[in-house]
């Protein structure tokens, strides 16, 4: 406190390399080979391209809600709707291909009916102070009732012939343009939260929302771009998913929110908020697909798939508090 | 009185709980290093040391919540080991903490009693002995509480009390009370004195950490000195003088007198009209200047932290317009406060003033993101360049600008939260509070640097209960009682008597 010793103060203590060295995001990538190798010696039939590139349409969906879904929940929000907003957004779709709107036509009622899906969430939650988890388990049931009540036991077929592309198609070889869209939507949203102002913004609404506010960040505009953000990557992969299956029923994506969470938390994202990376929602996409591929190829029934995630998840969330211990 | 009765003392009576050679270290940082404290039955053993000094580690360390690297704990001569806040309870350590930890949906029976409920049939809580208990207890302390009342209801003063009430209820034989003061008024501090004279007679062992030197001349009987972690003075109160305790603290000799400083009051730049809310304030009418230090006083409850958050967009307003720098402004959000040039540094640093989970350099560029930024893309060479000039211009101690806010101690936490509002380069800076629970070297610092920042020609608004900071630094000042402006004294009005007389209602303000 005296003048005469001012001290000149580090920017950093440990260099940003250590840092990523050290981080979730290379355990989880070690994870990730493991489990790559262990398939590869396990099945003849993993170490194909067109197999793999099969796989890759396990995640692709979920991972580009989980995205959105990330940012949402390092601010301290949730959105358990999504899976709900896809059918809605889907049974729209379907039901304006019925009436003859062509494939842009569609592609825009799904973007819109996923915005507007967000924006309901968001609305109740900023606007009305509701916990997020309370308010998207109610719209959870309300989107994807809308849709039973529409559909009842029905399905929407006679998509147009070239809406197919966007979940059948190939952009060259055996990379499919699912594929590529998920990993340019990995790279938007990894720029989103680690190098803009609104990352930031994010992160500090994450570890403490009242010093956010006090900080002079609008708390409840961003906490509402988030809800739009997901609502919209729901209705991108709601055009997807009905693309890929040429079909809409009103139980398409059943289950989804809790493989996207799943998938979050996996990633590193800290279910309470505050922290959490996009690369790490990238690898742990591809170790989920990964292990349900794998498995599927050693015929593992489909209830086993389920017990052997659900143990990923349990393990995943007691991992990170043994790997600070292990840091520290 | 001599030093003959202090040998006396320690001939005739062993203490309470001792602590030798306790050391404690965190990452990068040694907390305590070999330091003892020792407090005896029936007397008020002061700990006095800067913040960062190391006095809350060693209350963790006495009530079980750290565990020590080294040294031991020795209670009524026999070594103990405190595993658990639970073991410490069990031995009748018992600790009224700085910030209460208290459960605001809970009633104020449960809340005295969580933990250690007393028992009916079938292990059930016997909720009439609770409450009878509580009632007990709340007497004892002369709270005027009821038992059944739901906590979040009771004001800060009365939530303290339960705070204390809590600590009673378990038959303690030794006492911590960290900072017991910060929060209450004068009449609520006479009655703890009342109280802790109560304990006295009862034989118990009083730790008392405060920052208020005439507080521990007048309460206590012993006390510690820690300097940076040691230990590096201790002995009868009767035996050292003000002065003395301060060299010790510090390491050297402080200048406790106010910075004089040449006042350079401009024109004006802030004019609050008719501000209203429906229960905490009304008809707030008051102007600021450039180059102004604007003192507000009152009692706790006065209104002044609400009316202050008001102007900064956290409480809405029913009534009342804002002018700045004589144009109308609206400001219904902090960010829109911000974006005219009002700052607020609140007096809950840990809640609202800084992020402590996120490191210095994001903390302070969080309200100036767009300075070091581009089209919103974060440039972090710009940004830890701001960071660096303002935390070096506070005089920020720091491993790494890396670090997490929350490690910092709270002096330098406040400064974090300065530092982030100048980069901000404001026109109003209010002070909510700045020096409380701060050490007396860092009250200097922050007394010269508001100084400081008058001169620079920022106007600013200091919220205070500390009668020397108002008397001391404001250029004016306003009494606030019961929500309302009750008088604006000009620098030569400003006294003791006179704040105190308005703030208490004895005296009316004649224009």
């Amino acid at each position: 406190m005296t003048q005469e010793n001012k001290l000149i103060i580090p920017d950093r203590l440990r260099s940003p390399l250590e840092q990523r060295l050290k981080s979730w995001e290379s355990l989880l990538m070690l994870v990730a080979i493991t489990i790559f190798v262990a398939n590869s010696f396990a099945s003849p039939y993993f170490l194909n391209a067109w197999n793999l590139s099969d796989a890759t349409f396990n995640f692709t969906e979920k991972a580009m809600i989980a995205f959105a879904m990330a940012l949402l929940i390092i601010s301290g929000e949730i959105d358990l709707s999504v899976a709900s907003i896809i059918a809605l957004a889907s049974t729209a779709m379907g039901a304006a291909a019925q009436v003859g709107i062509g494939t842009e036509g569609l592609i825009l009622v799904g973007l819109t009916v996923g915005l507007m899906c967000g924006a309901t969430n968001g609305v109740l939650v900023t606007r009305f102070g509701l916990p997020s988890i309370v308010v998207t388990i109610g719209t959870m049931s309300l989107f994807r009732g809308i849709s039973f009540i529409i559909l009842g036991d029905q399905a929407y077929r006679g998509y147009p012939q070239d809406f197919a592309y966007f979940g059948q198609g190939y952009l060259w070889w055996v990379i499919s343009f699912e594929f590529i869209l998920f990993i340019i939507l990995a790279i938007v949203y990894g720029i989103i939260l680690h190098m803009t102002n609104f990352g930031r913004a994010v992160y500090a609404i994450g570890n403490n929302p009242t010093g956010a506010l006090f900080s002079g960040i609008r708390v409840n505009r961003v906490k509402f771009i988030l809800f739009l953000l997901t609502g919209l990557m729901s209705g991108v992969a709601a055009i997807c998913l009905t693309s890929r299956l040429g079909s809409t029923r009103p139980s398409i994506a059943f289950g989804w929110e809790l493989e996207i969470v799943t998938m979050v938390v996996l990633g590193g994202v800290n279910i309470l908020g505050g922290s959490g990376s996009i690369p790490g929602v990238l690898i742990a996409a591809f170790v989920m697909g990964l292990v349900t591929f794998g498995l599927g190829l050693l015929n593992v029934p489909g209830i086993v798939m389920s017990i052997v995630i659900g143990a990923l998840l349990i393990s995943v969330i007691a991992l990170p508090r043994l790997w600070s211990v292990w840091r520290t | 009185m001599n030093a003959g009765k202090f040998t006396n003392t320690l001939q005739e009576e062993s203490p309470s709980i001792e602590l030798t050679g306790i050391t404690k270290t965190f990452p990068g940082v040694r907390a305590l290093s070999e330091v003892s404290l020792k407090l005896y039955p029936g007397k008020v053993t002061a700990l006095v040391g800067e913040n960062g000094a190391g006095k809350s580690t060693v209350v963790k360390v006495l009530t079980g919540i750290y565990q020590p690297d080294a040294g031991k704990i020795l209670l009524e001569n026999k070594p103990v080991k405190f595993f658990t806040p639970q073991i410490a309870e069990t031995n009748g350590v018992t600790a009224i903490h700085q910030e209460t930890v208290l459960f605001d949906e809970l009633s104020v029976a449960e809340n005295i009693f969580l933990g250690h409920e007393p028992k009916g049939r079938f292990g059930l809580i016997d909720r009439s002995v609770m409450f009878a208990r509580s009632e007990e207890i709340l007497n004892e302390i002369g709270a005027n509480i009821d038992p059944k009342a739901i906590l979040k209801d009771l004001g800060t003063a009365n939530k303290h009390l339960v705070a204390i009430s809590r600590a009673l209820s378990i038959d303690a034989r030794v006492v911590i009370m960290d900072e017991p003061t910060a929060a209450l008024s004068q009449k609520e501090i006479d009655e703890l004195y009342d109280l802790i004279e109560t304990l006295k007679s009862q034989d118990k062992a009083i730790l008392f950490i405060s920052h208020k030197f005439n507080e521990i001349f007048r309460i206590a009987d012993f006390y510690t000195v820690y300097r940076d972690g040691q230990m590096v003075g201790a002995g009868e109160i009767d035996d050292v003088s003000e002065p003395e305790l301060v060299k010790l603290m510090v390491g050297r000799d402080v200048n406790q007198i106010f910075p004089a400083r040449e006042r350079k009051i401009g024109e004006r730049v802030l004019e609050v009209v008719g501000y209203e809310h429906p229960t905490e304030f009304s008809e707030i009418d008051f102007n600021l200047r450039r180059g102004e230090i604007l003192g507000f006083y009152g009692l706790v409850g006065a209104g002044r932290s609400e009316l202050m958050q008001a102007l900064f967009g956290i409480t809405k307003t029913s009534d009342g317009s804002i002018k700045i720098d004589g144009a109308m402004a609206s400001i219904r959000s902090p960010a829109d406060a911000v974006d005219n040039g009002i700052v607020y540094v609140p007096e809950d640093r840990g809640k609202q003033g800084a992020i402590g989970a996120l490191p210095i350099f994001q903390n302070v560029t969080l309200p100036s993101l767009s300075k070091t930024s581009q089209n919103g893309f974060i440039k972090l060479a710009e940004e830890f360049k701001l960071a660096r000039e303002y935390s070096e211009r506070l005089d920020l101690r720091a491993a790494s600008l890396d670090t997490d806010v929350g490690n910092l101690s709270g002096g330098n936490q406040q400064k974090v939260v300065i530092a982030k509002w100048l980069a901000t380069k404001p026109k109003v800076i209010i002070l909510d509070e700045p020096t409380k629970g701060i050490d007396i070297g860092s009250k200097a610092a922050v007394h010269e640097f508001m100084a400081e920042l008058a001169a620079q020609g920022l106007a600013v608004i200091m919220v205070s209960s500390e009668i020397p900071e108002i008397v001391g630094m404001s250029d004016r000042a306003i009494v606030m009682r019961e929500g309302r402006i009750v008088a604006e004294l000009s620098q030569l009005e400003i006294t003791p008597e006179s704040l105190v007389s308005y703030a208490a209602g004895i005296r009316e303000y004649v224009t």
